[in-house]
Protein backbone atom coordinates (compact mmCIF):
# COMPACT_ATOMS: atom_id res chain seq x y z
CA UNK A 1 0.00 0.00 0.00
CA UNK A 2 1.13 2.93 -0.96
CA UNK A 3 0.05 6.11 0.74
CA UNK A 4 0.81 9.64 -1.62
CA UNK A 5 -1.71 11.79 0.69
CA UNK A 6 -0.08 12.46 4.46
CA UNK A 7 -0.99 14.87 7.87
CA UNK A 8 0.74 18.31 7.33
CA UNK A 9 3.18 18.96 9.99
CA UNK A 10 0.95 21.27 11.78
CA UNK A 11 -1.57 18.48 12.49
CA UNK A 12 0.96 15.79 13.57
CA UNK A 13 2.55 18.91 15.72
CA UNK A 14 -0.60 19.35 17.47
CA UNK A 15 -1.00 16.03 18.25
CA UNK A 16 2.59 15.66 19.39
CA UNK A 17 1.87 18.69 21.88
CA UNK A 18 -1.78 16.70 22.95
CA UNK A 19 -3.52 19.54 21.75
CA UNK A 20 -6.21 18.29 18.76
CA UNK A 21 -9.90 17.99 19.64
CA UNK A 22 -10.88 14.53 19.84
CA UNK A 23 -12.07 13.97 16.15
CA UNK A 24 -9.02 14.98 15.24
CA UNK A 25 -7.25 12.80 17.17
CA UNK A 26 -9.06 9.86 15.84
CA UNK A 27 -8.28 10.77 12.16
CA UNK A 28 -4.31 11.35 13.06
CA UNK A 29 -3.92 7.83 14.73
CA UNK A 30 -6.11 5.81 12.48
CA UNK A 31 -3.68 7.52 9.65
CA UNK A 32 -0.91 7.01 11.40
CA UNK A 33 -1.71 3.22 12.30
CA UNK A 34 -1.64 3.08 8.68
CA UNK A 35 1.42 5.17 7.54
CA UNK A 36 4.51 4.56 8.58
CA UNK A 37 5.79 7.96 7.52
CA UNK A 38 3.49 9.65 9.48
CA UNK A 39 4.21 7.27 12.22
CA UNK A 40 8.29 8.60 12.40
CA UNK A 41 7.39 12.50 11.39
CA UNK A 42 4.78 11.83 14.23
CA UNK A 43 7.58 10.25 17.16
CA UNK A 44 10.03 13.15 15.73
CA UNK A 45 7.44 15.19 17.20
CA UNK A 46 7.19 13.80 20.26
CA UNK A 47 11.11 13.88 20.66
CA UNK A 48 10.68 17.61 20.85
CA UNK A 49 8.34 17.11 24.33
CA UNK A 50 11.19 14.54 25.36
CA UNK A 51 13.55 17.24 25.15
CA UNK A 52 11.41 19.62 26.66
CA UNK A 53 10.85 17.42 29.54
CA UNK A 54 14.14 16.94 30.35
CA UNK A 55 14.81 20.82 30.67
CA UNK A 56 11.77 21.48 32.63
CA UNK A 57 11.88 22.82 36.33
CA UNK A 58 11.96 19.94 38.38
CA UNK A 59 8.77 19.64 41.29
CA UNK A 60 9.72 18.13 44.18
CA UNK A 61 7.83 15.10 45.02
CA UNK A 62 5.67 14.82 48.51
CA UNK A 63 8.36 13.17 50.71
CA UNK A 64 7.00 9.45 50.59
CA UNK A 65 6.40 9.45 47.09
CA UNK A 66 8.97 7.13 45.92
CA UNK A 67 7.96 4.61 48.68
CA UNK A 68 4.30 5.20 47.68
CA UNK A 69 5.35 4.56 44.12
CA UNK A 70 7.45 1.40 44.83
CA UNK A 71 4.45 -0.22 47.16
CA UNK A 72 2.14 0.52 44.01
CA UNK A 73 3.78 -1.07 41.90
CA UNK A 74 4.40 -4.17 44.09
CA UNK A 75 0.88 -5.05 43.61
CA UNK A 76 0.62 -4.20 39.80
CA UNK A 77 1.48 -6.79 37.15
CA UNK A 78 3.07 -5.73 34.32
CA UNK A 79 1.58 -6.50 30.88
CA UNK A 80 3.61 -8.64 29.02
CA UNK A 81 4.58 -8.62 25.34
CA UNK A 82 1.08 -7.85 24.14
CA UNK A 83 -0.84 -9.40 21.51
CA UNK A 84 -2.34 -5.90 20.21
CA UNK A 85 -5.62 -6.03 19.01
CA UNK A 86 -5.11 -6.19 15.43
CA UNK A 87 -8.30 -6.06 13.40
CA UNK A 88 -8.81 -8.46 10.77
CA UNK A 89 -11.08 -5.83 8.86
CA UNK A 90 -11.14 -2.67 7.28
CA UNK A 91 -10.73 -0.20 10.26
CA UNK A 92 -7.66 0.02 11.82
CA UNK A 93 -7.66 -0.38 16.12
CA UNK A 94 -7.98 2.95 17.16
CA UNK A 95 -11.37 2.82 14.84
CA UNK A 96 -12.32 -0.17 15.50
CA UNK A 97 -12.40 1.06 19.15
CA UNK A 98 -14.85 4.08 18.56
CA UNK A 99 -17.33 1.70 16.81
CA UNK A 100 -17.01 -1.63 19.06
CA UNK A 101 -16.16 -3.34 15.59
CA UNK A 102 -15.37 -3.65 11.80
CA UNK A 103 -17.86 -2.69 9.27
CA UNK A 104 -21.03 -4.73 10.64
CA UNK A 105 -21.06 -2.74 13.54
CA UNK A 106 -21.56 0.25 12.17
CA UNK A 107 -25.02 1.56 12.66
CA UNK A 108 -25.30 3.76 9.49
CA UNK A 109 -27.73 6.01 8.42
CA UNK A 110 -28.99 6.46 4.91
CA UNK A 111 -28.70 9.94 4.00
CA UNK A 112 -30.08 10.01 0.40
CA UNK A 113 -28.89 8.86 -3.21
CA UNK A 114 -26.90 5.63 -1.41
CA UNK A 115 -24.90 8.25 0.49
CA UNK A 116 -24.94 6.65 4.62
CA UNK A 117 -23.16 7.93 7.21
CA UNK A 118 -22.60 7.32 11.00
CA UNK A 119 -21.97 10.41 13.52
CA UNK A 120 -19.26 8.58 15.85
CA UNK A 121 -19.56 10.14 19.79
CA UNK A 122 -16.62 12.58 20.17
CA UNK A 123 -16.34 16.19 22.17
CA UNK A 124 -18.27 18.85 20.75
CA UNK A 125 -15.17 20.72 19.30
CA UNK A 126 -15.25 19.08 16.25
CA UNK A 127 -17.02 16.40 14.90
CA UNK A 128 -16.33 12.80 12.93
CA UNK A 129 -18.29 10.44 10.96
CA UNK A 130 -17.75 7.76 8.80
CA UNK A 131 -19.14 8.11 4.89
CA UNK A 132 -20.56 5.74 2.91
CA UNK A 133 -20.37 6.83 -0.64
CA UNK A 134 -21.46 4.49 -3.38
CA UNK A 135 -18.76 3.73 -6.16
CA UNK A 136 -19.31 6.80 -8.81
CA UNK A 137 -21.18 8.67 -6.91
CA UNK A 138 -20.26 12.35 -5.79
CA UNK A 139 -19.40 13.16 -1.87
CA UNK A 140 -22.18 15.21 -0.75
CA UNK A 141 -21.62 18.17 1.78
CA UNK A 142 -18.68 19.73 0.61
CA UNK A 143 -18.68 23.04 1.34
CA UNK A 144 -15.92 23.42 3.88
CA UNK A 145 -15.85 25.68 6.93
CA UNK A 146 -13.04 25.39 9.42
CA UNK A 147 -10.88 22.41 8.56
CA UNK A 148 -11.72 19.16 7.26
CA UNK A 149 -9.87 15.68 7.07
CA UNK A 150 -10.81 12.84 5.57
CA UNK A 151 -9.35 9.77 5.11
CA UNK A 152 -9.77 6.78 2.55
CA UNK A 153 -10.45 3.55 4.46
CA UNK A 154 -11.60 1.36 1.00
CA UNK A 155 -12.54 2.08 -2.46
CA UNK A 156 -11.26 5.66 -3.72
CA UNK A 157 -12.55 9.17 -4.40
CA UNK A 158 -10.92 11.86 -6.56
CA UNK A 159 -11.49 15.40 -7.22
CA UNK A 160 -10.07 17.63 -9.87
CA UNK A 161 -5.90 17.21 -8.42
CA UNK A 162 -5.92 13.87 -6.60
CA UNK A 163 -6.75 10.66 -6.75
CA UNK A 164 -7.02 9.24 -2.86
CA UNK A 165 -6.76 5.41 -1.93
CA UNK A 166 -7.21 3.36 1.01
CA UNK A 167 -4.74 5.52 3.90
CA UNK A 168 -4.80 8.68 1.89
CA UNK A 169 -5.80 11.71 3.70
CA UNK A 170 -7.59 15.12 2.25
CA UNK A 171 -6.88 17.88 4.20
CA UNK A 172 -9.68 20.61 3.35
CA UNK A 173 -10.00 24.26 4.68
CA UNK A 174 -12.43 27.28 3.89
CA UNK A 175 -10.55 27.68 0.57
CA UNK A 176 -11.18 24.27 -1.38
CA UNK A 177 -13.90 24.26 -3.59
CA UNK A 178 -14.28 20.83 -5.15
CA UNK A 179 -16.44 17.62 -6.45
CA UNK A 180 -14.87 14.86 -5.16
CA UNK A 181 -16.04 11.73 -6.70
CA UNK A 182 -16.48 8.37 -5.21
CA UNK A 183 -14.25 6.08 -7.82
CA UNK A 184 -15.59 3.06 -9.61
CA UNK A 185 -15.20 -0.76 -8.70
CA UNK A 186 -15.78 -0.44 -5.23
CA UNK A 187 -18.14 1.46 -2.69
CA UNK A 188 -16.31 4.13 -1.41
CA UNK A 189 -15.70 4.20 2.98
CA UNK A 190 -14.15 7.28 4.32
CA UNK A 191 -13.57 8.23 7.95
CA UNK A 192 -14.20 12.53 8.01
CA UNK A 193 -13.96 15.12 10.93
CA UNK A 194 -14.43 18.68 10.97
CA UNK A 195 -14.25 21.50 13.47
CA UNK A 196 -17.06 23.14 11.92
CA UNK A 197 -20.15 22.81 12.90
CA UNK A 198 -22.21 19.87 10.56
CA UNK A 199 -24.30 21.20 7.82
CA UNK A 200 -26.79 18.19 7.66
CA UNK A 201 -29.64 21.29 5.51
CA UNK A 202 -27.42 21.27 2.65
CA UNK A 203 -27.07 17.65 2.14
CA UNK A 204 -29.77 16.47 0.94
CA UNK A 205 -29.61 19.48 -2.32
CA UNK A 206 -26.35 18.11 -3.51
CA UNK A 207 -27.75 14.30 -3.43
CA UNK A 208 -29.87 15.50 -5.84
CA UNK A 209 -27.45 16.57 -8.12
CA UNK A 210 -26.91 14.31 -11.03
CA UNK A 211 -24.13 11.61 -10.12
CA UNK A 212 -20.73 12.05 -11.57
CA UNK A 213 -18.65 9.01 -12.90
CA UNK A 214 -14.77 9.23 -13.86
CA UNK B 1 2.39 15.66 53.23
CA UNK B 2 2.39 17.77 50.19
CA UNK B 3 5.32 20.17 49.70
CA UNK B 4 5.40 23.18 49.10
CA UNK B 5 5.57 23.24 45.34
CA UNK B 6 4.14 26.64 44.06
CA UNK B 7 7.80 27.48 43.05
CA UNK B 8 10.46 25.23 40.92
CA UNK B 9 12.34 23.57 43.43
CA UNK B 10 15.73 22.09 42.18
CA UNK B 11 15.98 18.52 43.41
CA UNK B 12 18.95 16.56 44.23
CA UNK B 13 20.44 15.14 41.25
CA UNK B 14 19.53 11.83 40.70
CA UNK B 15 19.43 10.15 44.48
CA UNK B 16 22.01 7.33 45.71
CA UNK B 17 23.61 6.43 42.80
CA UNK B 18 23.61 2.28 41.19
CA UNK B 19 26.99 0.74 41.44
CA UNK B 20 28.73 1.13 37.97
CA UNK B 21 26.16 4.34 37.06
CA UNK B 22 28.79 6.91 36.78
CA UNK B 23 27.68 10.89 36.99
CA UNK B 24 29.42 13.65 35.28
CA UNK B 25 29.21 16.93 34.61
CA UNK B 26 26.87 17.80 37.16
CA UNK B 27 24.38 20.75 36.76
CA UNK B 28 24.82 24.11 39.11
CA UNK B 29 22.51 26.12 39.79
CA UNK B 30 21.84 28.82 37.64
CA UNK B 31 23.35 27.52 34.89
CA UNK B 32 20.44 26.09 32.24
CA UNK B 33 19.91 29.31 30.27
CA UNK B 34 23.39 29.25 28.80
CA UNK B 35 22.79 27.23 25.66
CA UNK B 36 24.11 23.93 26.60
CA UNK B 37 21.72 20.95 27.76
CA UNK B 38 20.96 20.61 31.02
CA UNK B 39 22.34 18.11 33.66
CA UNK B 40 23.92 14.95 31.10
CA UNK B 41 25.01 13.13 33.90
CA UNK B 42 25.70 10.15 31.55
CA UNK B 43 23.16 8.09 33.04
CA UNK B 44 22.11 4.83 31.09
CA UNK B 45 18.06 5.55 30.97
CA UNK B 46 17.10 3.06 28.72
CA UNK B 47 19.04 0.34 30.24
CA UNK B 48 17.16 1.22 33.40
CA UNK B 49 14.24 1.15 31.97
CA UNK B 50 15.04 -2.91 30.04
CA UNK B 51 16.34 -3.56 33.31
CA UNK B 52 12.17 -2.84 34.37
CA UNK B 53 11.44 -4.41 31.34
CA UNK B 54 13.24 -7.81 31.93
CA UNK B 55 13.65 -8.41 35.24
CA UNK B 56 11.34 -6.28 36.61
CA UNK B 57 13.62 -4.62 38.74
CA UNK B 58 12.78 -1.99 41.40
CA UNK B 59 16.15 -0.27 42.12
CA UNK B 60 16.04 0.44 38.29
CA UNK B 61 12.24 1.88 38.51
CA UNK B 62 13.46 3.83 42.14
CA UNK B 63 16.17 5.49 39.73
CA UNK B 64 13.79 6.56 37.09
CA UNK B 65 11.40 7.60 39.31
CA UNK B 66 14.11 9.68 40.97
CA UNK B 67 14.54 11.55 38.22
CA UNK B 68 11.82 11.45 36.04
CA UNK B 69 8.74 11.91 38.94
CA UNK B 70 9.29 15.78 39.26
CA UNK B 71 9.69 16.64 35.62
CA UNK B 72 6.43 14.84 34.52
CA UNK B 73 5.39 16.74 37.73
CA UNK B 74 6.66 20.23 36.43
CA UNK B 75 5.47 19.67 33.07
CA UNK B 76 1.82 19.03 34.57
CA UNK B 77 1.86 22.30 36.16
CA UNK B 78 3.40 24.40 33.23
CA UNK B 79 0.12 23.04 31.88
CA UNK B 80 -2.24 24.39 34.30
CA UNK B 81 -2.26 21.22 36.82
CA UNK B 82 -2.60 22.39 40.63
CA UNK B 83 0.26 20.76 42.48
CA UNK B 84 -1.95 17.93 44.26
CA UNK B 85 -3.44 16.93 41.03
CA UNK B 86 0.51 16.88 39.30
CA UNK B 87 1.49 15.24 42.10
CA UNK B 88 -0.93 12.63 41.68
CA UNK B 89 -0.84 12.31 38.17
CA UNK B 90 2.90 11.85 38.22
CA UNK B 91 2.48 8.78 40.04
CA UNK B 92 0.27 7.28 37.38
CA UNK B 93 2.42 8.14 35.03
CA UNK B 94 5.45 6.37 36.38
CA UNK B 95 2.88 3.23 37.05
CA UNK B 96 2.32 3.40 33.87
CA UNK B 97 6.03 3.38 32.97
CA UNK B 98 6.21 -0.01 34.75
CA UNK B 99 2.77 -1.40 34.00
CA UNK B 100 3.50 -0.49 29.94
CA UNK B 101 7.41 -1.10 29.84
CA UNK B 102 7.50 -4.30 27.46
CA UNK B 103 5.96 -1.27 24.71
CA UNK B 104 9.26 0.93 24.75
CA UNK B 105 11.56 0.38 22.33
CA UNK B 106 14.80 2.12 22.48
CA UNK B 107 15.50 2.22 19.21
CA UNK B 108 12.86 4.50 18.44
CA UNK B 109 12.43 6.74 21.46
CA UNK B 110 14.73 7.62 24.33
CA UNK B 111 12.96 7.23 27.73
CA UNK B 112 12.45 11.22 28.07
CA UNK B 113 10.63 11.04 24.88
CA UNK B 114 8.59 8.00 26.47
CA UNK B 115 7.96 9.28 29.60
CA UNK B 116 6.63 12.80 27.80
CA UNK B 117 4.34 10.94 25.44
CA UNK B 118 3.17 8.98 28.72
CA UNK B 119 2.38 12.18 30.74
CA UNK B 120 0.75 14.19 28.11
CA UNK B 121 -1.39 11.29 27.60
CA UNK B 122 -2.29 11.16 31.63
CA UNK B 123 -2.83 15.54 31.18
CA UNK B 124 -5.39 14.56 28.33
CA UNK B 125 -6.76 12.20 30.27
CA UNK B 126 -6.78 14.37 33.82
CA UNK B 127 -8.26 17.75 32.10
CA UNK B 128 -10.54 16.65 29.43
CA UNK B 129 -13.34 14.04 29.40
CA UNK B 130 -12.64 13.12 25.98
CA UNK B 131 -11.74 10.04 24.88
CA UNK B 132 -7.84 9.82 23.35
CA UNK B 133 -7.54 7.66 20.09
CA UNK B 134 -3.77 6.38 20.24
CA UNK B 135 -2.34 5.03 17.19
CA UNK B 136 -2.28 0.90 16.53
CA UNK B 137 0.40 -0.65 18.60
CA UNK B 138 3.13 -1.95 15.84
CA UNK B 139 1.59 -5.82 15.91
CA UNK B 140 5.62 -7.25 16.23
CA UNK B 141 6.50 -4.73 19.55
CA UNK B 142 10.12 -4.13 19.86
CA UNK B 143 12.82 -6.47 19.09
CA UNK B 144 13.96 -8.29 22.15
CA UNK B 145 18.09 -6.98 21.44
CA UNK B 146 17.92 -4.20 19.60
CA UNK B 147 21.26 -3.03 17.67
CA UNK B 148 23.35 -0.62 20.05
CA UNK B 149 24.42 2.07 17.88
CA UNK B 150 20.85 2.81 17.01
CA UNK B 151 19.86 2.53 20.38
CA UNK B 152 22.82 5.15 21.01
CA UNK B 153 21.04 7.56 18.39
CA UNK B 154 17.58 7.32 19.60
CA UNK B 155 18.70 8.05 23.13
CA UNK B 156 20.87 10.98 22.16
CA UNK B 157 18.24 12.48 19.79
CA UNK B 158 16.62 13.72 23.06
CA UNK B 159 20.26 15.38 24.27
CA UNK B 160 20.87 17.31 20.61
CA UNK B 161 17.13 18.60 20.38
CA UNK B 162 17.98 20.03 23.81
CA UNK B 163 20.86 21.36 22.32
CA UNK B 164 19.02 22.93 19.98
CA UNK B 165 16.38 24.22 21.83
CA UNK B 166 18.98 25.98 24.14
CA UNK B 167 20.03 27.89 20.61
CA UNK B 168 16.89 28.94 19.15
CA UNK B 169 15.45 32.77 19.11
CA UNK B 170 13.85 33.02 22.81
CA UNK B 171 10.67 33.54 20.99
CA UNK B 172 10.48 31.30 18.38
CA UNK B 173 11.44 28.55 21.90
CA UNK B 174 8.66 30.27 23.74
CA UNK B 175 6.35 29.20 20.80
CA UNK B 176 7.66 25.39 20.94
CA UNK B 177 7.10 25.33 25.20
CA UNK B 178 3.61 26.93 25.05
CA UNK B 179 2.43 24.43 22.58
CA UNK B 180 3.55 21.95 24.51
CA UNK B 181 2.48 22.82 27.16
CA UNK B 182 -1.14 22.79 25.87
CA UNK B 183 -1.41 26.77 26.21
CA UNK B 184 -1.97 27.20 22.46
CA UNK B 185 -4.80 25.18 20.25
CA UNK B 186 -4.27 22.93 17.18
CA UNK B 187 -5.12 26.19 14.89
CA UNK B 188 -2.64 28.24 16.86
CA UNK B 189 0.19 25.59 16.46
CA UNK B 190 2.38 26.49 13.97
CA UNK B 191 4.91 23.70 13.16
CA UNK B 192 7.88 25.72 11.87
CA UNK B 193 10.04 24.56 14.67
CA UNK B 194 13.27 25.48 13.72
CA UNK B 195 14.44 22.62 15.24
CA UNK B 196 16.18 19.78 12.92
CA UNK B 197 13.44 17.37 12.88
CA UNK B 198 14.25 15.67 9.68
CA UNK B 199 17.16 13.64 11.17
CA UNK B 200 15.45 12.38 13.41
CA UNK B 201 12.50 11.19 11.53
CA UNK B 202 14.52 9.52 8.75
CA UNK B 203 16.46 7.77 11.78
CA UNK B 204 12.78 6.56 13.32
CA UNK B 205 11.79 5.62 9.85
CA UNK B 206 14.75 3.19 8.73
CA UNK B 207 14.10 1.45 12.15
CA UNK B 208 10.88 0.96 11.20
CA UNK B 209 11.42 -0.35 7.71
CA UNK B 210 14.17 -2.41 9.57
CA UNK B 211 11.30 -3.94 12.25
CA UNK B 212 8.96 -4.50 9.72
CA UNK B 213 11.51 -6.29 7.10
CA UNK B 214 12.42 -8.75 10.07
CA UNK B 215 9.25 -9.54 10.88
CA UNK B 216 7.49 -10.62 7.46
Amino acid sequence: MTIRHHLSDQLLMAYAAGQLPEAFNLVVATHVSLCDECRSRMAAFDAVGGALIEEIDEMTMGEAALEAALSRIDGLPQATRAEPLKPAGIFPAPLADYIGGDLSAVRWRRIGGGVKQAILPTGRDASARLLYIPAGTAVPDHGHRGMELTLVLQGAFADDNARFNRGDIEIADEELEHTPVALAGQDCICLAATDAPLRFRSVLPRLAQPLFRI
Amino acid sequence: MMLDATRPVMTEQSGPLQPGVVAVGKELPGQKDRPVAKAQDGTDWAGLLIRVRDRQDKAAFAQLFRHFAPRVKGFLMKSGAGAALAEECAQDVMATLWQKAHLFDPARASVSTWVYTIARNKRIDALRKDRRAEPEELDWGPEPEPDQAEVMEAQQDTERLGQALAQLPAKQRALIERAFYGELSHSEIAAETGLPLGTIKSRIRLALDKLRHHMT
